[in-house]
């Protein structure tokens, strides 16, 4: 129990799910051939670590903040200007984990002690604009980012996937450099959710919890609680621009597109709806399902279209109609909001009893 | 040295109204000072001056010969001074002993430690269990904040004061809307606290039972001014508090 810092799932349903997502993305690269399922799974993970660093700071303190793209953009880009500058080698790497993260966390710090003293609303607001600095700041420096095309580049020889490991007559699967890459994401990933957890459920994490629930009293009890706040801000953009790096090392690209807009925060922020805010759970299960939505439910339509064509039913083959995918995704996320509004995880909670005693989320 | 809690022409106006006027008195260990007055006479605003969730408009406040007038809550709160609110201000949906614990943690001066979960911390659980077993609430450890009892609320906001260990206790109304049952509870908790004769109390009131059998010492506020300060039998005889609190015309006045 140690490694979930004493925080179960505290749901069989909820339990087996976790399980088997997990298991189905280790699984990925031998389960499902084809680059399109490793791409859907190690997005699934980098989003998994993502999403939940923005648990920490929307579900456990209450604080709202649409600067987190730009702390994953951050990563990204550290990452990608390094490897485009000084080529595909391990010192570019260590470059740009060494200048993205501690910018991120800076970065944080200030906008943190700056903002987080007066009220909630001024935190989020204080974010929006700095993102949208950030944003035009990394368009226009294109000498440097590349602008709108944004910078692709290699990666060092050990992981591309020209370079075969485990050759495929030793275990009948090839293990090369893409597939490594894979599992570094997978684990790093796995590493920081498994962190996150500790995070949460530290004597920190309660004092986090506190001032969610009262600040007035928390800051009664003796917690400086805007110490407590940036800090929470520091970890959670250091793990978003550590997600970063991970997802601009697995695309070889960082671009405005894949890192830095606005509609990845909207997909954070449904993600941890989804899931179930303050439960750090919630963001493996947000994550894959989103994901998953995103990118299967299109051509799942495809395929119902053409079963309700053929059996000659009115007006569905139009609705299902695979360019409608979009209505059909945001009716999926109104319903879930609508029918599940403490998330995946408060509902299987719930369901299961919450036998377990401690927080009541 | 002894501990003194003093506050000089303390006042605060909130724009043209002056809640608190030039109070100037000074708290010694060993002495329940209780503080009486009529609703709106600025009683728990001068609380909230004292332990900081408001500032002062003029006037200091000394503690344990610092001036700490323009220091925050929190610090006032690490200093040593213990707040229970009339207001019952709670962590709502978070469990009983999460609260205490929450409180016991902070009086422990752990801050930023994020790298062990909170169980690991058996000390903080066991002072935590000890404080709610005083107030009567053991039973209900489990069950969040939100769930309790009015009364249970009332016990569980003393027992977050309790946890804090503080130096000064400040008892806004503490068995307000208590049941008849309940109330002896908290009053025992305040007399065995006064067994101490290190710690300085002050207790809101309304109740004049409480008062008299409480108190070693009773301020009067009336408009946001100190109008008497004395032993119990004499102020509570004094015409001035028959006015202003009773609400007994002065027998000159008539």
């Amino acid at each position: 129990m140690m490694i979930l810092s004493g925080d179960p799932p505290r749901s069989r349903v909820l339990s087996l799910l976790l399980v088997v997502i997990i298991l189905a993305l280790a699984a990925t690269p031998f389960l499902f051939p084809g680059a399109k399922a490793l791409n859907v799974a190690a997005k699934i993970c980098v989003f998994a670590a993502l999403v939940a660093s923005y648990d920490l700071l929307l579900g456990y303190t209450g604080s709202v903040s649409f600067a987190h793209t730009m702390f994953y953009g951050i990563g990204s880009y550290a990452i990608a200007i390094a490897l485009y500058g000084m080529g595909p080698n391990w010192a570019a790497v260590a470059t740009g984990i060494v200048t993205g993260l501690p910018l991120a966390a800076l970065l944080a710090l200030a906008i943190g002690l700056f903002s987080l003293r007066v009220a909630a609303i001024f935190f989020a607001m204080i974010t929006l604009a700095v993102a949208s600095a950030f944003q035009v700041l990394a368009s226009q420096l294109s000498w440097l980012t590349g602008g709108e095309d944004g910078r692709s580049f290699q990666l060092p020889e050990l992981l591309r996937p020209g370079t075969v490991l485990i050759s495929k007559s030793l275990f009948g699967f090839e293990i090369n450099g893409r597939i490594l890459t894979f599992y570094l994401v997978f684990a790093i990933s796995a590493l920081m959710i498994l962190a996150l957890l500790r995070v949460v459920n530290s004597p920190f994490g309660r004092v986090l919890q506190a001032i969610r629930e009262n600040r007035f009293r928390a800051e009664a009890l003796g917690f400086r609680t805007v110490f407590h706040l940036t800090y929470a801000n520091c970890l959670a953009a250091l793990v978003a621009a550590s997600a970063g790096i991970l997802n601009a090392l697995w695309l070889r690209y960082a671009g405005p597109d894949t890192s830095l807009s606005f509609s990845i925060m909207l997909d954070i922020l449904l993600m941890v709806v989804i899931g179930g805010m303050g439960t750090i759970y919630g963001a493996i299960i947000g994550a894959t399902i989103f994901i998953l939505a995103q990118n299967y439910l299109q051509s799942l339509m495809g395929v119902a279209a053409k079963a309700a064509d053929e059996a000659g039913l009115p007006l569905l083959p139009g609705l299902l109609h695979p360019d409608r995918w979009l209505l059909w995704l945001g009716l999926l996320f109104i319903a879930s909001v609508y029918f599940f509004p403490t998330g995946v995880v408060g509902r299987l909670r719930k369901a299961g009893g919450g036998k377990g005693a401690g927080s009541s989320h | 040295m002894t501990l003194t809690l003093e506050t000089r022409d303390l006042t605060i106006r909130f724009g043209g109204h002056v809640a608190v006027n030039n109070v100037s008195c000074t708290f010694r260990p060993g002495e329940l000072t209780a503080i009486v007055g009529p609703n709106g006479a600025g009683k728990t605003t001068y609380f909230n001056l004292i332990s900081g969730q408001l500032r002062a408009s003029h006037g200091s406040i000394l503690f344990d010969g610092t001036d700490i007038t323009q220091h925050s809550a929190p610090l006032r709160t690490r200093a040593g001074l213990g707040r229970a609110f009339q207001l019952t201000n709670l962590f709502p949906n978070l469990t009983v002993e999460e609260n205490v614990r929450l409180a016991v943690q902070a009086a422990s001066g752990t801050h930023y430690d994020l790298l062990r979960p909170w169980m690991v911390r058996r000390d903080l659980i066991a002072r935590a269990d000890s404080i709610l077993d005083q107030v009567a609430l053991g039973s209900r450890r489990g069950v969040a904040a939100t769930a309790l009892s009015h009364g249970d609320q009332r016990k569980l906001e003393v027992a977050l004061m309790i946890a804090l260990e503080p130096k000064v206790f400040m008892f806004d109304e503490p068995t307000a809307g208590m049941s008849i049952d309940e109330v002896p509870i908290v009053l025992n908790l305040i007399a065995q606290l006064k067994q101490d004769r290190s710690k300085i109390i002050l207790l809101v009131e309304h109740k004049m039972d409480v008062v008299r059998s409480l108190a070693d010492r009773i301020i009067v506020l009336h408009n946001g001014q100190l109008v008497a300060d004395g032993p119990p039998a004499e102020v509570i005889a004094s015409p001035i508090v028959q006015e202003a609190y009773l609400g007994v015309a002065p027998k000159s006045a008539a």
